[in-house]
């Protein structure tokens, strides 16, 4: 690890800050773009070529729009509860490495924000926090669509983080780390596969994991089919019915942002990040891998809106608890029995 | 990899920028926007039907299931986590201590089930 200038980290912190924003704007751009291929129809073509300006158009009209609060809402709360939703979301990007250190422009640079020691804890805590801003913007709406709304969020969000916390332990036991870059570091290894010698990514020994992982992560993020605390159909946007102007659209930055950020830890926590070929001898070739990464996983997102239908209740929460909840269990323990027999000490 | 001060203190800024970047949206926003208020506009919306009575926090007693299996499994997870982590020093002990654990914690799971606290209807 290379202690580099404070200023040097802001510059880095605040130019993903930005890609992240810039990303959720044009992420909102290609999930229009692809589900309206999916369904044979245009998506937005007007503004600007090919509609490339839509998102920047969408922005400055929300801020332009009457910033609404209910007269039977707790102003306070109502007034803060999108912030909690965007910030957490933002935040989560810390500890996400994009690479080592590299020595570019005469120095050493670090390719990563922060690099905590419980690097994906605090991506979970992150995540989790971000229901608060659902559940309190819903109870201070004092609506009854939001409160149904914001509940069902809670219910869901803490379901499903049981699923996303210990799906994940199987790779904190092959890494011996809960660091990302630890994580990231420990899949540049290689792996003897028979004949084949392949890179270390964890997908590769973990595959039951991966797929539990990327359950929860679409439940966890409120995405479709698990997107019950919005339900236009049947709760008229649940939880954020009330919201108005760009205090609204905290609540899709929040979303967005939290679906880019996952993205980006699945892929360093499966698909090993930025490794790939040439990624050792030139670091722009593993910002360019983690940022395909991602974009396939922001793909799937779309993909499986575009696909499947939303669930109901009941069946969302029996997935999570009777089905997940004993898949993750047992992949845990055959994870560990694996491991300590590979070592000659199971018997 | 060191415990450190100055890694917590990034994180604090960068939560500090990001607060700071989402009230001066918020500010641009009272600027720009146009503020005409009206009774009807601040009524709490019920799909088009007048509002009869103020929302009561009543809601099925199933919530309060879940949170209660949450923070069960959520304490599992505490556990979990470290055990995994040094998973390699612990070796074949820490793997049958966590094993009992889990036999126990299957214990309650079943007995959770069988009783019906999974079912939502």
């Amino acid at each position: 690890m290379n202690d580099q200038p404070l200023w040097l980290t802001f510059i880095f912190a605040f130019l993903i800050m930005n890609v992240l924003l810039i990303g959720m704007a044009y992420m909102t751009y290609f999930e229009r773009k692809m589900l309206g291929a999916m369904q044979d129809r245009m998506g937005p073509t007007r503004t600007g070529p090919k509609g490339l300006l839509q998102p920047i158009a969408d922005g400055i009209k929300l801020l332009g729009k009457e910033d609404l609060i209910p007269r039977a809402a707790d102003k306070w709360v109502f007034f803060f509860a999108p912030l909690i939703v965007f910030v957490t979301a933002i935040v989560g990007a810390a500890v996400i490495p994009f690479g080592g250190t590299i020595n570019a422009f005469g120095r050493d640079l670090n390719l990563y924000i922060t690099d905590l020691n419980v690097g994906a804890l605090f991506v979970l805590a992150f995540s989790s926090i971000g229901v608060y801003g659902i559940i309190l913007g819903a109870w201070a709406s004092s609506n009854r669509y939001s409160l149904l709304g914001g509940l069902r969020a809670a219910a869901q969000v803490v379901s499903y983080e049981i699923i996303l916390g210990l799906s994940l332990v199987g790779v904190f036991m092959l890494a011996g780390s809960l660091s990302l870059r630890d994580i990231m570091l420990e899949q540049q290894t290689n792996l003897e596969l028979g004949p084949l010698t392949v890179k270390n990514w964890f997908i590769l020994s973990q595959p039951l994991a991966f797929i539990l992982f990327m359950i929860a992560a679409v439940a966890e993020t409120n995405r479709a089919p698990f997107d019950l605390p919005e339900a236009e159909s049947e709760l008229v946007s649940g939880f954020h019915t009330e919201y108005s102007a760009f205090r609204f659209s905290f609540y899709f930055l929040g979303e967005y942002i939290s679906m880019i950020v996952v993205s980006l830890f699945a892929a360093t926590l499966f698909l090993g990040g930025p490794s790939g070929p040439g990624s050792s001898d030139h670091w722009y070739l593993g910002i360019l891998y983690i940022l395909i990464k991602a974009i396939v996983f922001l793909f799937f997102y779309i993909w499986l809106r575009a696909t499947l239908p939303r669930f109901r209740y009941d069946q969302l929460m029996g997935l999570a608890w009777k089905v997940l909840l004993p898949l993750v269990i047992l992949n845990i323990v055959v994870t560990a029995a694996i491991r300590l027999a590979s070592d000659g000490l199971l018997f | 990899m060191e415990i450190s001060g100055e890694n917590w203190l990034i994180v604090g800024l960068m939560t500090t920028a990001a607060i700071a970047m989402a009230m001066t949206l918020l500010i641009l926003n009272l600027i720009v926007g146009p503020s005409k208020p009206s009774k009807t506009k601040s009524d709490p919306y019920e799909s088009g039907v007048p509002d009869v009575s103020p929302v009561q926090a009543r809601f099925t007693p199933r919530f309060y299931m879940v949170a209660m299996l949450f923070v069960v499994f959520d304490i599992e997870a505490v556990f979990i986590f470290p055990w995994a982590v040094s998973f390699d020093a612990l070796g074949r002990y820490g793997f049958i201590a966590m094993l009992v654990f889990i036999l126990l914690l299957l214990e309650g799971y079943v007995y959770a089930w069988k009783k019906g606290a999974l079912e939502w209807v």
